[in-house]
């Protein structure tokens, strides 16, 4: 058994590895081809993309094609294969990928509307969507298989990934949820504030693993954030009782001529801002973190393009710091859900608090 | 720029499947698991409590059984005291009833050695008396186994009443 799953490991980090070379030898072989641009390589790997791009030998792409789907006004409902685009180089039926320097839809799909390029309505399964949907059916899966542990194991003590995660769940429960929201109330938000937290700590995570099914951007993308905050403040707003509606419009100890004047203006403005903030946060957190990491990858590039000897130079130094900034990252991907489900706690409670005077 | 716009693809798959893996885990994993971890918690609780409950019967059984044996002592105390002060009477009871029968059988014995003394002064009085008219019977016989001396007699014994 331990055998098993020793090689299973074993396996694991040798495809690791073989990816990361992939990865570097995928990025010298760009290099010599054309100018090294780290700027446009690093977008690349931290944007959205409608093909999952594993590996490049030579001139041959290896990537995974994803389903386009896509609803324009003109052409009706289309789905095909990403491939048809034969990596941004065709069009199909019309549709094609926007490669130009100043539209706003540069890399996305577009369609020639009167000489112009509209965006049709999207629904495409991208790079981010399919790790979306792999990440939601992994943490359904482990939570799921941990909660038949739980009523297999009942009134014992946890046993294997039960007893991993254990301590994060109670963490959630009791220093989140409870110490936020209140003895009475918390057990209402704890399994959102608990899916909130898994959701973006394992996709944190997952985002750190350099190859697939890992690699995607998902919680450094502000779709992603933006819908998590929106759920966090639609919950935050609908469960707001009496007493935090007077708080936005009548703040206690505050002189009548503010409250009537500016107050309830700057307190309505907060209501819209802390999700507001809870989403840029997250969301520039781990994209910075992804951005940091290529441009340390990418220093060796751009200083192997001047010098070879500089660019062996640099790669010592470079590997290094890579190195230090994804275990910083992994404190990062915990930091960041925490916070996260934190705050989205914090604003539970401030919107169930009762009035005590 | 690119990175800040929200995609409305991605937001409609996020929003579709981050619900219904909220769903999905609320009714089949949080649901279970936060009901389990409250069991156990509960039933360590109770646990703990029983424990708590059984060390305070304990340490009151002992108290108990140490004031038992403290009043067990006493009791034994005192029924000894009894006991040595029950003896000590009858022994002081016996004494004196000893000391009264010993005065009675003495008072008994006295008068009964005084009777005996009477009586047998009484016998040896009679036995005196026959005795003495034993010996008179014998003294007269010998003084008048004769004619003449029972002559003479009664001539001196005449003579007297002559005299007279």
């Amino acid at each position: 058994m331990s055998l098993c799953k020793i090689k299973y490991s074993a396996l694991l980090i040798l495809i690791l590895l073989i990816g990361v070379n992939f990865n570097i030898f995928a990025q010298e072989h760009q290099e010599k081809e054309k100018e090294f641009n780290a700027g446009e390589l690093i977008m690349e790997h931290v944007a959205d993309a409608y093909t999952w791009h594993i590996a490049t030998f030579g001139e041959k792409h290896v990537a995974i094609p994803l389903p386009v789907i896509v609803f324009s006004k003109e052409k009706g409902f289309n789905i095909f294969l990403s491939s048809e685009f034969h990596h941004g180089h065709q069009a199909y039926k019309g549709f094609f990928i926007s490669n130009s320097e100043l539209s706003p839809n540069k890399g996305k799909i577009v369609e020639q509307i009167n000489g112009e390029e509209v965006r049709p309505l999207d629904l495409s399964i991208t790079k981010n969507t399919l790790s979306l949907l792999l990440s939601v059916i992994f943490i359904a899966w482990l939570f799921i298989s941990v909660a038949k542990t739980y009523k297999k194991r009942e009134g014992k003590a946890p046993k294997g990934i039960q007893s991993a995660l254990e301590p994060l769940i109670l963490f959630i429960r009791d220093d989140v949820a409870k110490s936020s929201i209140g003895e009475k109330k918390y057990e209402k938000y704890t399994p959102y504030l608990l899916s909130i937290f898994f959701f973006v700590f394992i996709n944190n995570l997952l985002g750190l693993i350099p190859i697939f099914p890992g690699g995607a951007n998902l919680t450094g993308n502000i779709a992603i954030t933006l819908v998590l905050a929106l759920i966090t403040f639609v919950i935050t707003t609908v469960s707001g009782n009496k007493n935090y509606w007077r708080h936005i419009f009548w703040g206690p100890g505050i002189p009548w001529w503010l409250n009537i004047s500016i107050m309830w203006i700057v307190e309505l403005m907060g209501v819209f801002i802390k999700p507001f903030v809870l989403m840029v946060r997250l969301f520039a957190n781990i994209l910075a973190g992804h951005i940091v990491l290529l441009g340390f990858f990418s220093l060796i590039f751009i200083f192997g393009n001047m010098n070879v000897g500089a660019g062996y130079g640099i790669t010592a130094l470079s590997i290094p710091f890579t190195v230090f900034l994804s275990l910083l990252e992994l404190l990062v991907a915990f930091i960041q859900a925490y916070v996260f489900t934190l705050l989205s706690a914090l604003y539970f409670g401030m919107a169930t608090e009762e009035h005590h005077s | 720029m690119g990175l800040v716009t929200p995609d409305f693809g991605l937001v409609f798959w996020m929003l579709v499947s981050f619900l219904i893996l909220l769903f999905i885990l609320k009714k089949f994993a949080w649901k279970p698991i936060l009901g389990s971890l409250k069991a156990r918690e509960d039933s360590i609780d109770e646990a703990l409590k029983s424990a708590e409950m059984a060390k305070d019967q304990m340490a009151k059984l002992q108290a108990d059984n140490l004031k038992i044996l403290q009043e067990a002592k006493e009791e034994r105390e005192k029924l000894l005291k009894e006991a040595r002060e029950v003896k000590d009477r009858i022994i002081a009871d016996a004494k004196s009833e000893a000391v009264l029968e010993a005065d009675k059988i003495i008072i008994a014995a006295k008068s009964q050695i005084e009777s005996e003394k009477l009586s047998a002064i009484k016998e040896i009085r009679e036995k005196v008396v026959l005795l003495s008219v034993d010996i008179a019977e014998k003294i007269i016989h010998k003084n008048l186994d004769s004619d003449s001396k029972q002559r003479d007699f009664a001539d001196s014994l005449l003579n007297k009443m002559e005299l007279n």
